[in-house]
């Protein structure tokens, strides 16, 4: 049988959702579901002095009203996700019953017939708030005297938390050339085309609570509720539906709606349904990349790296909600390149907006945007062409594993697994034809055009730990089913993970399921996120479908009379010596080791339970990379920007299904160049947000983002069985810097300087104005 | 009070229908609630994003902006309607082959909007491939898959 | 994101609206396409007792008549089948260049011109290119008709001259004379999106020189903004690259904008210029041709 690892093949998810027959958490038939609406924080920052909802509970059709005080038993805090003893913790209550910290924090819910009347209802809760000063940036929370976000609370910052190798200050005073500047990355969504939703249904007769929850980590949800409602883990059921519109990270943080919602239909003995609107994920669904970083590099003559100093100034939101994304950040600011000494200062603050945490790239786009916007500046400074300065700096294929000198957030010393930097940097500059377009760009030039290429190489630590794991089981019907923790958003895991367990166990994918994302059908998970399902799943599917061919083969073996090696499938028969006469079927096998015969002893040689299970735990996060090359125009006037061509190289370690790894690339891409042309979400000075419709807050369409030529290079990882790495972020991550890269290459001659992201048409516009060059 | 309904009658995929709705529901809830066709999704109930994109008399349509009343009288066609027998449309097959959807949740907006595009001109090139397909947000796939699907289905036309 | 509850009403003729528009007066709202309505009512931005849907006033309301002295849209002519009409494209080019990009085919389908007029969003672009028509409005009431143009139709940021007992009978414009060439250019974000600026420019050009000429601009003022220095400039000279220099830095310092969190004053006002630079490159190129 041909390996069916590495096959480019279609979804098997696909017929069903390209038929209308997907099965979203909104399509899910409740019965008598009610519908829920939240009441939302109007102020970034208040006090609830007075709450009435008598009016609103006398609507027709309204079942009930809670305010966060009404539910006193469930307010204990949400804890932040990834912690770190220095971090000073403020608690995220589900619904905080009087302090309030950005606009949109759920403060009530309205449990209604219908939605329409939930929002009928909201309309007619009256609140009064006393509101307090807001902090709508890093700059303000840090300002000494400025307001507090948390009342009487001592200072915004969250933690303060340094990273260094070697001696950056000593190497940045003796260093022969240092430039320094000051970069920003604007916040931006993660905007799953399916907003977030709970429903829940509690029985009474078995004391199960079961949610519904777009989660990406469905364990993760329940082990929480498991702590706030004081109840059994068994006892509580998180299934994340089948099928699931987008995650994109802010889905896998946990959120009070989601304790609200289970504990509210508990509490009313019925079920309820809430679905996030896209007006509510404007202002709840948690957000990203907001950073502020002054960076100071020191280099020699050639261009090469002496130190790098980074003070990052991290916008934490409301709440900690984890410090996921300043760590990856810390960690990633050097890259794929040798930097010997290292100074790496992180402030995280509070501020009054909703809560950051992940979102596709998580902290490492603003670390790729200051470490290769450096390198363009670099070479400006020298004279030299900014490949050649990459190329001089980047670390060899020849000398991993690379040990950084700094620690990744996963608790190690940050080691570069595999890789082949200069063959990505190479092939990305060979495919946009990079000496010809420099020609081009000086022909052009004369004539009053600007083209402009940027260049972007950068590493992602993924497949993170702490383990994830999967079950095989042979069905009674005699099918192959492999049972996931993972909860899919669209990657592909029932044919991904099909594709594997058919390798695993040498049988043809057809007679193999894939079921994922409940926690009544695994016990233990951890969940999708940091590009790491295909890296630590990816093995334990592997690992259970090996184990699971050696039940099956022995179990055969007894019933066919012979060895076990001389068995072999040929489609759901286990055939001796080849042969289809003499043989047993998948659902025979299950007949015999599974069903068994009533209070009949097994067949001697025969063990119970056609069952296998596997966590895999990786010893440390695998290093995806990879180089992105951009060739725009710029258009001086209007400061639109064309993208003429744009190449992207890819290495994910071993690849399973290259059809889908291009998806995952390309989809990444798409939302990278939306961080880096058009995504804001801006937040006034008193922390109100002010993009929050899609006509505000632009999402590329097929319009904007241009064709792109992809090619990959593999270096698996030595870190699993599969020499996989991730894949669904890598995309994301470097488009802020190439096209700043691209835009101030092209603007060179005008002397604009381009150090924030998104790069918009009037920021461009502006830059060339304060050039001073055109007016 | 009491909302006063509208009687609605019409026809979706075919099929009619002659449901009394409340004059404030939208086109889009009337398909999944009262005729409980989920394939018609809600991504963002203000026009943007496409995901609810219907045809009515023959015209791509945001059903999120339309009221179910309006509706009164007309043919509806959505993504439930576009595989006859079981069979995939040459578009529903074309996403597949080119990997055009991921989570899902956009395309049967896509497939609405494209169906309706390509009954009412030609798709020649690369740009108008994008042109048909820029009323939708997909944030998934990066479009490429989608563009690709847009040109296989009209050069297939153009072909036959 | 529902809509609150409202009296829905279709009334079947346009005795009918107008009488009902009459009874109501304050409590209704007319609904059109719906476009940029029902997003708001989605939004609960806008609260309606009443609303008047009049999609069913009669064939009569959905057809353009490009008649020998005049163009007419009546109230029901949907953007999408106006933009698809060749005479429209032979007549009013202006217009179907604008038409194209406004939003998206599905937004265009059932959106109205009339209705996007009466919506009044200076943002968007068929204010100005009806005002840069020098298009009259012919507003309707149970009380009677009267018509007005645009400089007295557009008032304010959604705001126009129409009463709440009057509905937007329809908009009719000149039928062109064969020297009559326009533009429109805008520059937006993302392709459907509202422009950052734009405008509409619509020219009578005799051997090469520009003779009549009316440029508005969307997105620089709470209305479609006349640009009346940069005609008078235009007026008289010669169409060609210094001409349109010379508008650029006029149109330039003419409009006055405001800012948002998309882009500066500045910057509108710089775009506004080079727009009209290249919608009259545009004329140019479309009076040799």
């Amino acid at each position: 049988m041909p390996d069916m690892i590495g096959q480019r093949l279609p979804r098997r998810e696909d017929r069903r959702l390209l038929t209308g027959r997907g099965r979203y958490l909104d399509d899910l038939d409740l019965p008598d579901a009610l519908a829920a609406a939240f009441l939302r924080s109007p102020h970034a920052h208040a006090r609830i002095t007075a709450f009435d909802a008598t009016e609103a509970r006398a609507l027709p059709g309204v079942v009930a009203v809670f305010s966060g005080a009404d539910l006193m038993e469930i307010q204990k805090p949400l804890a932040p996700k990834v912690q770190h003893p220095k971090l000073r913790d403020y608690p995220r209550l589900p619904m905080p019953p009087e302090n309030l910290h950005y606009v949109g924090e759920p403060l009530a819910v309205v449990v209604a017939e219908s939605r329409y009347i939930a929002e009928d209802a909201l309309e007619l809760i009256d609140v009064d708030y006393e509101v307090l000063p807001a902090v709508g940036s890093t700059a303000a929370a840090l300002r000494p005297g400025g307001p507090l976000v948390h009342r009487g609370d001592e200072s915004n910052v969250a933690v303060l938390l340094t990273q260094s190798a070697g001696n950056a200050a000593e190497a940045l005073s003796t260093a022969p050339h240092t430039l320094s500047e000051e970069f920003y990355q604007m916040r931006g969504g993660g905007h799953s085309m399916e907003p977030r939703a709970v429903a829940a249904r509690f029985e009474p007769a078995t004391g199960q609570l079961t949610i519904w929850d777009t989660t990406q980590s469905p364990h993760y949800a329940r082990q929480q509720l498991s702590l706030i409602y004081e109840m059994a883990e068994d006892d509580l059921r998180v299934i994340a539906p089948p099928d699931v519109g987008g995650g994109f990270g802010p889905k896998a943080q946990f959120y009070g709606e989601e304790v609200v919602i289970p504990w509210v239909a508990k509490k009313l003995g019925r079920a309820v349904k809430w679905v996030e609107d896209r007006q509510e994920n404007f202002v709840s669904a948690m957000m990203e990349r907001s950073q502020t970083h002054r960076v100071e590099v020191g280099f020699d003559d050639d261009g090469r790296l002496l130190a790098v100093k980074d003070v990052i100034e991290h916008d934490q939101g409301a709440y900690c909600a984890g410090l996921q994304v300043p760590s990856i950040t810390t960690a990633t600011v050097p890259g794929p390149y040798k930097v010997p000494n290292i100074d790496i200062e992180l402030r995280a603050c509070y501020t009054n907006m909703v809560p950051t945490s992940s979102v596709r790239g998580a902290g490492r786009p603003q670390a790729v945007f200051v470490m290769e916007r450096m390198m363009d500046r670099i070479a400006a400074h020298l004279g030299l062409d900014p490949a050649e300065v990459r190329r001089r700096n980047l670390i060899q294929a020849d000398e991993f594993p690379y040990q950084v000198g700094i620690m990744f957030r996963d608790g190690s010393p940050l080691t570069y697994d595999s890789g082949d930097f200069p063959a990505l940097l190479e092939g990305a500059l060979d495919r946009i034809g990079y000496a010809s377009a420099r020609e081009e760009q000086a022909r052009l030039r004369a004539e009053g055009r600007y083209l402009g290429i940027g260049l972007a190489v950068y590493v992602e630590g993924c497949g993170l730990g702490p383990y994830e794991g999967a079950k095989i089981r042979v069905t009674n019907r005699g099918r192959i089913l492999v049972t996931l923790a993972a909860a899919g958003q669209g990657q592909g895991y029932e044919t991904i993970y099909a594709q594997i367990a058919a390798d695993g166990i040498g049988l043809d994918m057809s007679f193999i399921d894939v079921t994922t994302g409940d926690t009544a059908r695994i016990p233990f998970g951890q969940g999708t996120f940091a590009s790491r399902i295909t890296a630590t799943c990816g093995p334990a599917v592997f690992d259970a479908a090996k184990q699971m061919r050696a039940r099956l083969l022995d179990t055969a073996a007894v019933l066919l009379g012979c060895s076990p090696s001389e068995v072999d499938f040929d489609g759901d028969l286990a055939c001796l010596g080849g042969d289809r006469e003499k043989s047993v079927s998948l659902q025979q096998l299950a007949q015999v080791a599974n069903i068994g015969k009533h209070g009949i002893t097994l067949p001697r040689g025969i063990t119970a339970g056609l069952e296998t299970a596997s966590y895999f735990s990786p010893e440390r996060a695998a290093y995806a990379s990879g180089a992105h090359a951009a060739l725009v125009e710029v258009d001086p006037e209007t400061g639109g920007i064309t993208i003429l061509k744009y190449v992207i190289g890819h290495d994910c370690g071993t690849v399973i299904n290259p059809l889908l790894v291009d998806g995952q690339v390309l989809g990444g891409f798409a939302h990278g160049l939306g961080n880096a042309m058009y995504e804001e979400a801006v937040y006034d000075d008193e922390a109100t947000p002010q993009a929050t419709s899609y006509l505000d807050y632009a999402l590329v369409s097929s319009a904007e983002v241009p064709p792109v030529d992809l090619f990959h290079i593999a270096s698996p990882s030595p870190l699993n069985p599969l020499g996989a790495k991730g894949a669904g972020e890598g995309g994301t991550v470097p488009p802020p810097a190439a096209i700043a890269n691209a835009v101030e290459d092209a603007l060179r001659p005008l002397g604009a300087r381009v150090t924030r992201a998104p790069v918009t048409p009037a920021r461009i516009v502006d830059a060339l104005l304060a050039a001073g060059k055109v007016s | 009070m009491p909302e006063v309904t509208h009687r609605v009658r019409g026809t979706v995929n075919g099929e009619p229908f002659d449901v009394d709705v409340d004059p404030r529901l939208t086109l889009a809830d009337f398909l999944r609630e009262k005729l409980r066709l989920t394939g018609t999704h809600l991504g963002c109930e203000h026009g943007v994003c496409g995901a609810c994109t219907v045809i009515v008399d023959g015209a791509a349509t945001r059903a999120c902006l339309m009221l179910a009343v309006q509706v009164d009288g007309a043919a509806v066609e959505t993504v439930e309607g576009l595989a006859g027998d079981g069979e995939l449309a040459p578009l529903q097959q074309a996403f597949k082959r080119n990997h055009a959807l991921q989570c899902g949740f956009c395309t049967p907006g896509f497939l609405m909007s494209v169906t309706a595009a390509l009954r009412e001109d030609t798709v020649r090139d690369e740009t108008e491939a994008r042109e048909v397909l820029s009323g939708n947000i997909c944030r998934c796939t990066g479009y490429s898959g989608l563009v690709q699907s847009v040109l296989d289905v009209a050069k297939g036309r153009a072909d036959a | 994101m529902k809509p609150a509850r409202f009296t829905y009403h279709a009334p079947r003729g346009l005795d009918e609206a107008l009488e009902l528009l009459r009874d109501l007066g304050d409590d209704a709202k007319v609904l059109a396409g719906g476009q940029s309505l029902v997003p708001m009512l989605n939004f609960r931005l806008a609260h309606v007792e009443h609303l008047v849907d009049v999609n069913r006033l009669g064939a009569e309301f959905g057809t353009p008549t490009f008649g020998e002295d005049t163009i007419t849209i009546p109230a029901l002519v949907r953007q999408r089948q106006l933009e698809r009409s060749p005479e429209a494209a032979r007549l009013l080019p202006v217009l179907t260049e604008a038409l194209h990009q406004v939003a998206h085919p599905q937004i265009r389908n059932r959106g109205t011109v009339c209705g996007s007029l009466a919506h009044a969003d200076p943002a968007a672009e068929l204010p100005s290119v009806l005002t840069a028509l020098d298009a009259k409005f012919t507003l309707a009431s149970a009380r009677g008709v009267r018509t007005v143009p645009a400089a007295d139709f557009f008032l304010f940021h959604l705001t126009t001259a129409l009463e709440p007992d009057e509905l937007l009978l329809e908009v009719s414009v000149d039928r062109p004379r064969a020297n009559q060439f326009s533009a429109f250019r805008e520059f937006a974000t993302r392709r459907g999106d509202f422009a950052l600026a734009g405008v509409a420019v619509v020219c009578e050009v005799d051997d090469g020189v520009v003779t009549a000429c009316r440029i508005a601009a969307a997105g620089v003022a709470p209305t479609p903004h006349r640009l009346t220095d940069t005609e008078l400039l235009v007026i008289g000279q010669p169409l060609g690259p210094d001409l349109g220099a010379a508008a650029e830095a006029t149109a330039r310092a003419q409009v006055d904008p405001t800012g948002d969190i998309h882009a500066s004053a500045g910057y509108r006002a710089r775009l506004t210029g080079v727009l009209v630079k290249r919608a009259l490159a545009d004329i140019t190129e479309k009076a040799h041709a």
